[in-house]
């Protein structure tokens, strides 16, 4: 996917002016609440014009002041996936499924609706109505009529943030496989960098209408290190723990981590802030934190006055921040041999 | 309770204007709401002034404009009367009396049914490649059904006891254009006419208690609808 932005909009006393080249499947627009990034999606949709710019999908010219070409948004296929689910209440949830369907050309028709409702296990809710549904199931009916309309591009408005932390974890991997099956690109727009990191690729951070950087989830999350109330935010995926006096033991790589609360069946994602790391330059004596792990710093930030340490621990990479004066006094440098103590409660399960 | 041919002939006639009325008000009003909630242009405050005036004129007022609109030197009157279309004097001006008289309560009643819709639906639908009338008729038109509702019930109900633009523009020939309150108006000029004006005000009330009654049931159909 290729998107070309050069478009213009004010808004009383909000003006929007962002120029961008954005390619890639999975890119996320990234900016605090008021920076306009729900007005760039009402721009590219269609559902709002542009004072002056252009906008252009792929090859197709979806606006331009100049050409005067202004498609309308039913012409677009773009769907968007909506903060509130927005499902139609007066349908079911299979009429609600397929309202795109229908109206989209036998030609675009190219997703299975089947294969669609299976992956997303709709098929018990089909005929239900949707007051009813609870907020991850209505976000996944959304999810789903958005994909089932067959677009060229899904915007994804905030479509998490909604949902309490355990639904949001657990709406991401549909929302990653939906898109990654059915080969549909999307624009994820948030403002939570947990979300950024774990759904996109490729990043546009904007601030008060303006676009900021072009950067990678990883860079921004370092960016915003300082600023952030939990810092960096580390995600591990582990699986399958054994049960160890009380905690949960994961295999993470080579190394093994002690963890409070976990779920002792599959897969589970935590979430680990930088601040949540003690580093030690010699191996302490006696400590209460759980888990004591050997590594090497094999890079170093800084954001806004604080230390951002690349940790390797054997071969698995964790961040953990610091104050500038604890580097010095260290005497950390990159390839230093450190101890990082983490606390079992320090991770966070998200899912 | 006593009843006159002639006040038979009132009631059917009444059920007929405030029906008729209600029914060709009905689109317009829909298109009016629309417009005003859903769209930008020039002159929507003259536009909402317009639809709202019935509202504040007395309805003689209103009347009195019409016969000068319809009459057989007013512009449309003349219009109509060359193409051998009688309408004053007749119980199609009774129609449009009531038509205008209830339009404002019709406006306001889906206005206020179209402004309770969330905007995102409406582009949820457009996104999902509906064409503005599709959205209209798919999403804006059975969400609003109970503003719609609420509109017609109260318009019908108006245009049963519309009084002063009717005997304007229609006048009150018994069998012809005369209504329930005009059949009324004329027992109540005579005192020894106070049962039949007596059992004419029983029928409207039975008639008002029905809209009423036929409304709740049909809100109450559309709330359990609304939950399934």
């Amino acid at each position: 996917m290729k998107l070309y932005i050069d478009v213009e909009k004010k808004l009383g006393e909000f003006s929007l002016q962002v120029k961008a080249d954005v390619s890639g499947e999975r890119t996320g627009i990234f900016g605090e609440s008021g920076s306009g990034k729900s007005t760039l999606v009402h721009l590219i949709s269609g559902l709002m014009q542009p004072d002056k710019g252009e906008i252009v999908l792929d090859e197709t010219c979806l606006f331009s002041s100049r050409k005067k070409i202004n498609l309308a948004p039913e012409e677009r296929r773009i769907a968007i996936v909506f903060q509130q689910a927005m499902l139609f209440p007066h349908m079911s949830v299979k009429k609600n499924l397929f309202y795109g369907y229908k109206r989209c050309h036998s030609e675009n028709r190219r997703i299975k609706a089947e294969t669609l409702i299976d992956l997303l296990k709709l098929q018990p809710l089909l005929q239900r109505g949707v007051k009813n549904l609870s907020g991850g199931e209505k976000q996944r009916v959304a999810l789903g009529r958005a994909i089932l309309a067959n677009p060229r591009l899904l915007l994804m408005d905030e479509p998490l943030s909604a949902l309490d932390d355990r639904l949001r974890f657990q709406i991401i991997p549909y929302l990653r496989s939906v898109s990654e099956e059915f080969r549909i690109p999307y624009l994820f727009i948030s403002h939570s960098l947990t979300e950024m990191q774990l759904m996109t690729d490729h990043i546009l951070a904007i601030k008060n209408g303006r676009c900021m950087e072009e950067t990678t989830p990883e860079q921004l999350a370092r960016n915003w290190m300082a600023q952030s109330p939990k810092g960096y935010l580390n995600l591990l995926r582990l699986a399958d723990p054994v049960k160890q006096n009380g905690l949960f033991a994961y295999r993470w790589g080579k190394n093994t981590l002690l963890v409070s609360g976990g779920d002792a069946t599959g897969e589970s994602l935590f979430e680990l802030s930088s601040r949540e790391i003690i580093l030690f330059k010699k191996h302490p004596e006696a400590i209460s934190a759980r888990n004591l792990l050997d590594c090497t710093v094999t890079e170093m930030f800084e954001s806004d006055g604080r230390i951002g340490i690349v940790l390797s621990v054997n071969g698995e990479k964790l961040v953990a921040e610091i104050v500038r004066s604890a580097a010095e006094e260290l005497h950390i440098t990159i390839h230093s041999t450190l101890f990082a103590a983490i606390k079992a409660s320090s991770f966070r399960m998200l899912a | 309770m006593k009843l006159a041919p002639e006040d038979i002939v009132a009631i059917w006639l009444s059920l007929k204007v405030a029906l008729t009325a209600t029914a060709l008000a009905l689109p317009l009003g829909f298109a009016i709401a629309w417009l005003i909630v859903f769209k930008k242009f020039r002159g929507k405050v003259a536009l909402e002034v317009l639809v709202n005036l019935p509202l504040t004129l007395p309805p003689v007022v209103i009347g009195f404009f019409l016969l000068l609109l319809l009459g057989k030197n007013g512009w449309i009157g003349k219009l109509l009367d060359s193409s051998g279309i009688p309408i004053i004097f007749t119980w199609k001006a009774a129609v449009i009396a009531s038509a205008t008289v209830g339009f404002p309560l019709l406006v306001r009643s889906i206005r206020l049914g179209m402004e309770s819709i969330d905007r995102q639906l409406i582009e949820a639908s457009r996104s999902l490649g509906a064409h503005w009338y599709d959205t209209l008729l798919t999403i804006i038109l059975p969400l609003s059904l109970r503003g719609i509702l609420a509109g017609s019930s109260l318009m019908f109900a108006r245009s049963l006891g519309e009084f002063g633009a009717t005997i304007i523009v229609a006048g009150n020939i018994p069998g012809i254009t005369q209504t329930i309150p005009l059949a009324i108006y004329d027992y109540a000029s005579s005192p020894s006419s106070n049962a039949m004006a007596l059992s004419l005000c029983l029928v409207s009330v039975i008639i008002s208690v029905t809209v009423l009654f036929l409304h709740e049931v049909l809100s109450r159909k559309l709330d359990r609808r609304s939950t399934l």
